[in-house]
Parts: structure tokens; sequence; C-alpha cells
């Protein structure tokens, strides 16, 4: 019997969605176990780092890994995937564009550290304790992986073959990138496993889009009652549809939500946080500079809203000083 | 097309004593490209810090550009398009005004002050406007002081043991439960 190609699933700086999206194939992870031996994946197998550590340079067919990369640990993890792996696919958001944990890159790594283990008010550390790489207690030899300057995408870190996007993935998506995979038809090296095109084509509300959109006002999900059927941008709200990959079919938006940007751009786009500026801000309909900064006064944070899951991907990658 | 940074006064060498600001202008052909080339025939001398790139409107200019010049050194970016009323595409200057303002809190948001990025409506009569912008612009640029957001973002500053080993020896909380 011809051996089965080995695959392998991976989480860096990742809230766990993307494994949930892996187990959300349902059904479908039973075609995956039938085509593919899984080797390696923490959150539901018993396999340890050692093990991968002995297994031959690149004998796995396919790593996904999920999650950005903060800590040393994970830098770690994706050298040693990369190494035993043919194909290192970027999974999900943070491994493809840094994702929400990029969005840390608006902060100091000292800053961060004293907010979280200092100042929360849910934190009680009265002698200041901060988390260290060498610590040790007594006769106790303690590390921690050093918590680095700042968050990165996976391909800022390693080579990678191929993206999926989403946060999460969709099953849909995940589906389609695993047989293209196991099929052998493989794309283009660093081809995202996903339509080249924007989010606005594939929108269910396509056809209310009028050919010019004129904001007077934009508007806040919670401000209003939203019309189930308009076209959102239409209706002043932020929909990052125009600067954002195809391929989810709008889920999103569908729930009568405005589309927050997770597929990353569509791939002549290099900084999707701009993109999306330029679109948004295009559609104002002023020409006056103090009509044009109220009307865009209604965006509270600009930054963290264009660069929600790209800032660490994105051309400056974070603030100044990161 | 030359890489408009490494053209630059000072070398790319960021710890250069006098800091030399490095002006990247995206200029609309109709006005203020052709103001810079009056100012040029009519020998009015100015601040040799921009370096020009040439566009067809001021509304082609994609927020891209100006991240991509902020990214690869520079230590300001001014652009210069029609007066309002006066764009040769009806719209592109209020296009650009449009994004340069929500622009702007972006770039604030990621450190980069209000005086980096410059929107001004120069006309092509205005030759001593260009100059007046310019010295300006560079010298407030040199009260700030060099940006510096080029970085090589592959590098990181992790996972050598021997570097681990430098690190500040952290204090480690008293139960670490798994």
């Amino acid at each position: 019997m011809r051996e089965k190609p080995k695959i392998a699933f991976y989480w860096c700086a990742s809230c766990g969605g993307c494994e949930e999206a892996v187990v959300d194939l349902a059904e479908g992870i039973l075609d995956v176990v039938a085509a593919a031996d899984i080797v390696f994946w923490p959150v539901a197998l018993d396999f340890k780092r050692h093990d991968v550590e002995r297994m031959a340079q690149a004998s796995i067919l396919a790593s996904f890994l999920n999650g950005a990369i903060r800590t040393s640990e994970q830098e770690e993890m994706a050298r040693l995937l990369r190494e035993k792996s043919k194909y290192l696919i970027a999974f999900g958001s943070c491994s493809h564009t840094g994702g929400i944990p990029g969005l840390a890159n608006f902060f100091t790594r000292q800053s961060i550290l004293q907010q979280v283990y200092v100042n929360a008010p849910t934190t009680e550390n009265p002698n200041h304790v901060l988390p260290g790489v060498n610590g040790g207690n007594g006769n106790r030899d303690l590390s921690l992986p050093y918590f680095s300057e700042h968050v990165r995408s996976l391909d800022q870190v390693v080579d990678v073959d191929y993206y999926i996007p989403g946060c999460p993935p969709l099953p849909k998506i995940v589906t389609a990138a695993v047989s293209t995979l196991l099929n052998g038809q493989l794309p283009e090296k660093g081809s995202v496993l996903a339509p080249d095109q924007a989010l606005c084509t594939e929108c269910p509300r396509k056809d209310t889009k009028p050919d010019k959109i004129a904001i007077k006002q934009f508007r806040r999900p919670q401000e209003m009652v939203i019309d189930e059927a308009q076209c959102l941008l239409a209706q002043g709200l932020l929909c990052m549809g125009p600067a954002t990959r195809a391929g989810c079919e709008a889920p999103c938006v569908q729930g009568n939500m405005p589309c927050t940007g997770c597929c990353g751009a569509p791939g002549r786009v290099r900084d999707q946080g701009a993109k999306a500026l330029a679109a948004i801000a295009s559609l104002i309909d002023s020409q006056d500079e103090t009509e044009i900064d109220r009307i865009l006064a209604a965006i509270p944070d600009p930054a963290g809203t264009f660069y929600r899951y790209s800032l660490a991907a994105s051309m400056l990658h974070g603030k100044r000083g990161i | 097309m030359p890489d408009l940074v490494a053209l630059s006064p000072r070398n790319g060498d960021a710890s250069a004593a006098i800091a030399e600001p490095r002006i990247v202008g995206f200029f609309c052909t109709w006005c203020t490209y052709l103001a810079a080339d009056l100012a040029g025939t009519s020998r009015i001398k100015y601040a040799p810090n921009v370096r020009v790139v040439r566009v067809m409107c001021s509304g082609r200019i994609d927020p891209q550009f100006v991240l991509a010049a902020f990214a690869n050194g520079a230590d300001g970016v001014l652009i210069g398009g029609c007066h309002p009323g006066d764009c040769h595409y009806q719209e592109g200057n209020y296009n650009c005004l449009r994004r340069a303002r929500l622009l702007r809190r972006v770039l604030l948001a990621m450190g980069i002050e209000d005086e980096r990025f410059r929107l001004e409506w120069i006309s092509a009569a205005e030759g001593d406007r260009v100059r007046e912008v310019i010295d300006d612009m560079v010298a407030k640029l040199r009260k700030l002081g060099p940006l510096q957001m080029k970085r090589d973002v592959a590098v990181g500053r992790i996972a050598t043991p021997e570097l681990e080993s430098s690190l500040p020896t952290g204090v480690v909380a008293e139960e670490v439960t798994v």
C-alpha cells in the first residue's frame, strides 16, 4: 500500500479559532484523514516537538501553521516545521498578515508587559514581577520564551509556500486548498489560495451598490437599523469589501454586518490598510476640508480599523520605534 | 527607476551628524510640476531636499505611494496638486484631499508627525510658492530630525541561545502553573 502523505497543524500567536476552523470541516475531516496522515497537531493529538525533530527533512507534505510570530518559541517552531515540510502554508489571517495580534505593533514591548502584568485592573502583582527569559527560583531552573519587540507574519520569519486567508478560514476555502494540495495541482508559489478579486464581486448585495456612493455621515452598526438588502457602504457603514479578497462569499454581510477585511487584500495590493483607506475616503461627499474632517471624525480609530488584520504585514509594519 | 532614497545627501547613513531631510514629492503634471519647472527657469533658489515624482493628477496618488516613501527612508512626503476647482480632471484633487485628511490620522497613529506629510495646492504660475513650501518643510523636518521608519523586519531579535543568555535576567513568577 502506498504510504499516505503526511500533514501537520500548528499554532503560534493565535486565538484558537483556526484550530476550530479545521474542526469545522466536520465530516470533511474524515476525507482529509483518509487521504493523509496527520503527524503533528498539538491541539488534538499527542505528538511532541521531539517527534517532529526526529522526522526527516521535507518528510511532511504540508504544514498548516496558524498564528502570528511573537515569541522565540514560535519562531523556533516555524523554522522547525519549515525544515521538515515540503510546503509550509500560512493558515488564517494572523499567519498570513499578522492578524489581530499584529495590532500589538502599535505598542512597545515594554508597555504591553507593563499593562498586562502590572497596570491591568484585574492584575495583582505588587512586586511588579515581569516574565523573563532566564528565570529560576532556588533550585528550579525555569525559562520562558522571549517575548519579542514586535509581531511578525509567518513570511517575515520563514519562507512560505501558500496562504489560506480568513479569520478563521472558512471550511469551503480550507477544503478547496487541501484538495488542491493533495491532488498536486499546485498554483504558483506564494499564491493565496482564494480568488484574486475584491469581495464586492461576490457580495450578495452587489446589485444594490450605486455607481457612485456619496457619504455625508459614517455610521457604526450599533447606531442604526441596518437595511438588510442594501449595500452596506451605501448606508454609510465602513465595509472593507472593496479592499478585501473574495472567496468567503461575504458571510458577515449575509449576517448584516460590514466586512472587516480578514481575508487580506487582492494580489495586486501591497498594503491593505492604505487601499481600504483610499477606497473609503474617496466616497466622502464633500469638497471642503473642514467638512471632510467632520465626516471623518465618525471613524474613531482609522489605523486600527483599516489595518485590523494586516498591520504586521503592512508597509510600515507598526508604529515608529516598535 | 532609480532609488530615490539612495540619491540622498545622507547616503543612507542614519548616524550622520547633520540630518539632511529627505523628502519625496508627488507633483501633479498640470500644476505643481510646472511650478517647479518655472521656479527652475526663473532661477529661484530653494532647498535641494525634494525628489520629485511626476504624476498625472494628485488624485492618482495612492496612499500606498506615501507609505512606500516613508517605509523606504523618506523623512517627509509632499504632495502638490491643483487649486480647488482647477483640477484638469474635475475631481482628482478633491479625492486627493479626502484621502490625505484620512491618511494624516493613520500616519499620526503610526508615530509620523503632521509636519512630515504635507498637501499643497500650487498652480503652474506659482514658482515662488514652490520655494516657500519646500524651504519651510525642510526647516521643519530639520527640527524634527530623521524619521527612520526603514527597517528590516526579517531581522528578529530572538531565538539564538547566545542572545537569550545576554538578555537581562527577568524575574519569573513564583509558581508556574501549567
